[in-house]
């Protein structure tokens, strides 16, 4: 059962450093998304480290959601996910496989690139820690709760679009706590109230959302 | 009526049965909402502190209890269709989702007109009304997915996921936009009805609220005979109710 | 009885925008939601009663 989680989740990622191009466009959009804010708000320096969490978190929200149609559309083309699917395995568990793949690809690039976007907003010292830290305990929720979006659209019309009227608003609780633990670390309160609710709603997702992809995906074979 | 219960849980013998409940639902529903304005606009003294604002009660309060509930049914008829396999059962939920979508805006639309007045303004980032317009993003997205799969079968084990992992989402997201305010905001609007709300006014609030509970189960009745009708349009018995009254 | 006459009525001790606005936005709702479920039921009985008729124009 571990190879086979291991070989679908290797398979994704060496899929994924043959075309790099399009992971880094990713990244590159979550920068330029965070860049944007400044020019629309202005410059001011208390405005803009009051709004630095919520804007990366947003922005993080999109980009991860953008990258969400190839989490299971290239195979869903080539007909492997339909091979997949056949197998003997469990499929929650390659599933899982496949959502891992996803984070690494753009969950922790996004972690890591934040601080720095954050040290522009003028958030220093702890806060960028635990804009860290929230972000790679967030963006796996993202990239599980996004997954079950995915494979819900395989094949539909409107895909893309669709996608985001669908898996925007599940990830509204992984915003609020993702930005807040950072707020509160601004207003010296702590984030660990945050960070552990985080962490308790990653747990939750692990166990259920593998099961609702896998049913998805299974419709959407038919 | 109990044993007779799987009898109708096939289009075919829902159908007519439908068309014969949906008039008793509309009458009740015309009745008690008849009552419940009655009682709220001629029994129900003004309130203190709010005047005669506080009668859109009546009707904000009863929107917004059918759009969290519409939602909840929506979500086991869908569970129902997925686990059971049964077709009804997923039409129900598709014909549920609009006109809960309808009371979540009413409700979004009353709530901001209530808000005007009594906390001078029109809309507020509080808990209640921010998880209510989420709700009416999960209903939009329930129904675009739907809408976008053109294999019906194939559109309810979908939009049945959705609704589930929604229903499961929906206390989530409740209690962490509510963390979220509590947080944000240590300001002075306050939800809180007077304690001393007059019997009257209870009363015609709980009218109002059973003519919307009728005035829903006749909609989504009205809504699932035509989605029958689209689905079956080729099966020998719609092809027979050619000269059947409507 | 709370009004004296039928200006005190509509006018709804000043709120008589906010109260009436919320009344007929619901009203119109949900009319608009019953035409629109009533003819679309009929439409479908319309386009089945032509089909079954001629079976060759199914649509």
């Amino acid at each position: 059962m571990w190879d086979a989680f291991v070989a679908v989740f290797a398979r994704d990622v060496l899929q994924a450093w043959r075309r790099r191009a399009d992971w880094l466009t990713t990244i590159f959009f979550f920068v330029i998304v965070v860049s944007l804010f400044p020019l629309g708000v202005g410059p001011e320096p208390a405005l803009l480290k009051t709004m630095a969490p919520g804007i990366v978190w947003v922005a993080a929200l999109l980009a991860a959601m953008l990258s969400l149609p190839r989490v299971f559309g290239t195979d869903f083309a080539d007909g492997t996910l339909e091979q997949l699917v056949l197998t003997p395995q469990p499929l929650p568990f390659l599933v899982l496989a496949k959502v891992l793949a996803h984070w690494l690809l753009t969950g922790i690039p996004l972690a890591v690139i934040a601080p720095v976007l954050g040290l522009q907003f003028g958030l220093e010292g702890e806060p960028v820690v635990v804009l860290f830290v929230a972000l790679l305990l967030g963006t796996p929720c993202l990239s599980l709760i996004g997954a079950v979006g995915a494979a819900l659209t395989l094949g539909v019309r409107g895909g893309g679009v669709l996608i985001a009227l669908l898996v925007l608003p599940l990830y509204i609780p992984v915003l609020i706590f993702g930005a807040g633990a950072v707020e509160a670390t601004v207003a010296g309160t702590g984030a660990a109230g945050h960070l552990s609710l985080l962490a308790a709603g990653l747990l939750i997702a692990i166990v259920l959302i593998p099961w609702a992809v896998a049913a998805a995906l299974r419709i959407a074979l038919e | 009526m109990a044993l007779n219960w799987f009898k109708y849980s096939s289009p075919q013998t829902f159908y007519p049965l439908a068309g014969r409940l949906i008039p008793v639902f509309a009458v009740l529903a015309a009745v008690l909402g008849a009552v419940g304005l009655y009682i709220g606009f001629f029994v129900a003294p003004t309130d203190f502190q709010q005047g005669e604002a506080y009668r859109i009660i009546f009707i904000h309060v009863p929107a917004a209890w059918m759009s969290m509930f519409i939602y909840l049914v929506m979500a086991g008829w869908a569970a129902f269709g997925l686990i059971l396999n049964t077709r009804l059962s997923s039409m129900m939920a598709t014909a549920l989702a609009p006109t809960g979508a309808l009371m979540t805006f009413l409700a979004l639309w009353t709530g901001s007109l209530w808000g005007k007045p009594m906390w001078g303004t029109w809309w507020a980032w509080d808990a209640r009304m921010t998880s209510e317009l989420i709700l009416l993003f999960l209903y939009i997205g329930f129904m675009a997915l739907q809408a976008s799969i053109d294999d019906p079968r194939r559109a309810d084990k979908a939009g049945a996921i959705l609704a589930l992992v929604g229903a499961v989402n929906v206390p989530i997201i409740y209690f962490s936009v509510k963390w979220w305010n509590t947080l944000h905001q240590g300001s002075s609007i306050s939800f809180g009805r007077s304690p001393s709300m007059a019997s009257t006014m209870l009363l015609g609030m709980l009218v109002m609220a059973l003519a919307y509970w009728m005035y829903c189960i006749a909609a989504a009745l009205m809504r699932v005979r035509s989605i029958i009708l689209e689905r079956e349009r080729n099966a020998q018995w719609v092809r027979d109710l050619k000269g059947a009254p409507a | 009885m709370n009004w004296g006459s039928l200006d005190a009525f509509l006018g709804m001790g000043g709120y008589a925008v906010y109260v009436w606005g919320s009344y007929v936005a619901s009203a119109v709702a949900i009319a608009a939601e019953v035409i629109l479920l009533r003819r679309r039921h009929r439409t479908l009985q319309a386009q089945i009663g032509r089909s079954s008729r001629n079976p060759e124009s199914l649509t």
